[in-house]
């Protein structure tokens, strides 16, 4: 199967295998005007499958957003159809607006337009807590 | 420090200054009677309370300063929808320090996050208490002389009681501390305060579902009341609240110089008989919570005597 080539835009690669649709949800890649491909599970060496995301505009993504998502994903920004870019993820410190606490005592769950935020606590087993009640997503 | 939300907020250091501000308050009271002339307290209570609203606001008016506020949700402009935040900015506005209880947890940071002037959590929801805790230090002070070496049990709700969970967090930062934690399964300390606390630091800790198998080894005893506000479920509380009842004869065993304490208030838990044991600390515990407030008002507002 051939997607067409990029020129300017963002790919993100080593997406893990079933994650990618999820990732094009959160990112809101449904509202973009210009070309998306989500190419789902791709042949890979090192992984076995793998999802990839194509994007054919050169937008700004949210990389700590991206790193809680899938921290094995590589962000591969192209321009004029070369490589000129190539970032690896890490868990990133803190998550603001993805993630919502589930804790019916906490006081997002009462106050309005308060941005839901989770601090790592944890970066060997990937936890999250809530930086208001503390509780684990 | 600018906020007190949790504990942790103070250093060691900082607990021992406030503690050596309280014991000089109370040899020296007349020296702090004007000390917060012209200051305004505001003590915004979204949730029901005797001591703690009571206490402060008494520490501020003992400080020579003035209080105002309210003592619940209801007389307050959140009756009318205000949110937290918009409450909190505007009281900002014409107190120089804010004491506030809320039900939900977290409360304070969100209060912290929408005013410069100083914000001191009195509790929110069954998350944190740190001014119960320094009532507690201060009071562990004035009958042991220090704050290490020592076997501590805690009993009854130790999953919603946030007295318990902010005592732990202080605590464990002495050397020689061993805590021994009393409850029934549904409401055994929560197990995410026991690795960040105890176990990353090595602290010694142990679990027992009753008082009697430990009380010869302790050096305090801290009970707990079973609360009804924090269950969704009525059966459940009802079916949990009289597990650990104190009696005199349950502290026969116990040393000598063992204190009691109890947050107050209590229900049922601590037995009045018990009241008269010389052991019995929890309304000495309950005055130690004003001088305490009054040494943290101090600090706070950066007044020095």
């Amino acid at each position: 199967m051939k997607i067409g080539h990029i020129e300017n835009g963002i790919v993100l690669d080593h997406i893990t295998a079933g994650n990618g649709m999820n990732i094009y949800n959160v990112l809101n890649l449904g509202k973009l005007d210009c070309a998306v491909a989500l190419i789902k599970n791709a042949e890979s060496p090192k992984m076995g499958k793998k999802d990839i995301i194509k994007i054919s505009t050169l937008l700004d993504i949210d990389l700590d957003i991206l790193g809680y998502l899938d921290p094995g994903i590589t962000v591969n920004v192209i321009r004029d159809g070369e490589v000129a870019e190539r970032r690896t993820l890490a868990l990133p410190q803190r998550v603001a607006g993805v993630i919502k606490c589930k804790n019916p005592r906490c006081i997002t769950s009462v106050e309005r337009e308060i941005v839901h935020e989770f601090k790592l606590v944890d970066p060997v087993k990937k936890v999250y807590r809530c930086i208001y009640c503390e509780q684990k997503v | 420090m600018k906020n007190l939300i949790n504990i942790t907020d103070l250093t060691v250091e900082e607990i021992d200054e406030l503690v050596k501000v309280a014991l000089d308050i109370i040899a020296n009271p007349e020296k702090y009677q004007d000390a917060c002339r012209h200051k305004l307290l505001a003590t915004l209570f979204f949730e029901p309370s005797t001591r703690t609203r009571l206490s402060f606001e008494s520490a501020m008016h003992r400080l020579g300063g003035s209080v105002v506020g309210f003592s619940e949700a209801g007389s307050s402009s959140s009756a009318k929808g205000e949110s937290l935040s918009d409450t909190v900015q505007t009281v900002g506005c014409y107190a120089d320090i804010i004491a506030m209880r809320h039900p939900k947890e977290g409360a304070p940071i969100v209060a912290e996050r929408r005013t410069d002037v100083p914000i001191i959590n009195a509790g929110d929801g069954s998350h944190n208490h740190p001014t119960q805790t320094l009532t507690d230090l201060l009071t562990i002070w004035r009958s042991k002389g220090r704050f290490n070496d020592l076997t501590i049990g805690l009993c009854g709700d130790l999953k919603f009681g946030r007295t318990v969970h902010s005592l732990v967090g202080a605590m464990a930062r002495y050397t020689g501390i061993k805590f021994i934690f009393i409850a029934p399964e549904e409401l055994r300390f929560p197990h995410y305060i026991i690795e960040s606390e105890l176990e990353s630091r090595g602290i010694e800790y142990r679990e027992v579902g009753t008082m009697e198998e430990v009380m010869p080894e302790l050096d305090v005893l801290y009970m707990t009341r079973v609360q009804r506000e924090r269950f969704f479920n009525e059966a459940d509380y009802i079916r949990l609240k009289d597990t650990y009842i104190l009696t005199p004869d349950k502290l026969d065993p116990a040393k000598k110089d063992m204190i009691v304490m109890h947050p107050l208030p209590r229900v049922n838990e601590i037995s009045v008989a018990v009241d008269d044991d010389p052991r019995a600390m929890y309304f000495t515990q309950a005055k130690n919570g004003m001088f305490i407030r009054m040494a943290l008002i101090l600090k706070m507002l950066e007044v020095t005597v």
